[in-house]
């Protein structure tokens, strides 16, 4: 998958999880892996909402 | 388990759970359609692990799914409590928990009151919110009422001040993973040099931290005192022992399987598994 931000290569991690958040080893911007079409893809990921936490 | 987004922790429970031959259905809650009559046990089971970021989110899912007789983990009433730092301070308070003294005002003017009483340096956070975002430390009155005016032209959750004394303690303080009622591992968090806050998420260092008799003890008070389930439990060393300023109710342990050795994740799925009807 290509980083839109740099066009960086981001790898699918093989035991990959619809959700999870992926970051690109160029730019180290994060994104959040989804299914379209059966394939994984990426997509922009809300990083700090205003209630997230533990 | 339900999930915003898929952290280390989510994915270490969700390998935690095939290495046990447990069938965890991993369900994102940005995709959960419900009509609120409706019996949910065979989309979601009988027992739900609560995973998601967002504290709204969690609480209105966890109601829905309680209302309907599935047990969540952590259950509504813990992850209300052990979500807002106000409501956990109250409850540690009347738990007898000994944690750092606090006050709470709704204006700049009443919050400059409760320092006088407090005393400077005095810490002001949000009631809600994690690795140390938006928390300050208010080194006097000139620098209160600066961060107070920001704090007036933003969401009205800021205009809650949740202001507590600055603790004197080594620049670490002691995350306590706490499961059942049960301390199963305890990390320091080493503060970055310079940087009086001791988040991971602000690169703090985590270091394992041995269970004492009086750790555990205060640890398991704090756990009791919100309702247990699944816990991070924060600790400062005062001069005066122990203070437990924190109780995390989605806890992350990155750090602490690494530093420990401990395998939180699959006794999360022992404990998950022990509360299967």
């Amino acid at each position: 998958m290509r980083c839109p931000e740099c066009d960086g290569e981001i790898p699918l991690p093989k035991d990959a999880i619809e959700g999870e958040i992926v970051t690109c080893p160029d730019c180290g911007t994060s994104f959040e892996l989804y299914k379209k079409g059966g394939k994984f893809d990426i997509r922009p990921i809300q990083m700090v909402g205003e209630d997230w936490g533990e | 388990m339900v999930y915003d987004y898929v952290r280390w922790e989510e994915k270490a429970i969700a390998n935690a759970a095939k290495k046990k031959g447990v069938d965890l259905k991993l369900i994102d809650s940005k995709d959960v359609h419900l009509t609120l009559d409706d019996r949910y046990e065979k989309e979601f089971g009988n027992v739900v692990l609560q995973r998601c970021l967002s504290y709204f989110r969690s609480l209105h899912l966890t109601a829905t799914l309680e209302a309907r007789g599935i047990s969540v983990v952590n259950n509504f009433n813990v992850a209300l409590t052990a979500g807002n730092k106000l409501f956990t301070t109250l409850a540690l308070i009347k738990a007898g928990v000994p944690t750092p003294r606090t006050a709470l005002s709704f204006a700049p003017e009443s919050a400059i009151k409760s320092l006088e009483r407090l005393g400077y340096p005095a810490v002001l956070k949000p009631t809600i919110g994690s690795w140390g975002r938006l928390v300050a430390l208010l080194k006097d009155k000139d620098s209160a009422e600066a961060i107070f005016e920001d704090r007036e032209h933003m969401f009205p959750l800021y205009q809650v001040y949740y202001i507590q004394e600055f603790v004197k303690r080594p620049p670490r303080d002691i995350r306590s993973i706490v499961i059942d009622d049960r301390v199963v591992a305890a990390i320091y968090r080493v503060s970055l040099s310079g940087n009086w806050k001791t988040n991971m998420a602000l690169g703090a260092k985590a270091e394992n931290c041995p269970i004492t008799k009086e750790l555990e003890d205060i640890c398991y008070k704090a756990s009791k005192a919100v309702g247990g389930g699944i816990l991070g439990v924060d600790c400062m060393e005062s001069p005066n022992g122990f203070l437990v300023h924190e109780v995390n109710n989605t806890t992350e342990f990155k750090n602490t399987v690494p530093a420990t050795g401990v395998d939180i994740p699959g006794l999360i799925i022992d404990y998950l598994l022990k509360l299967r009807k």
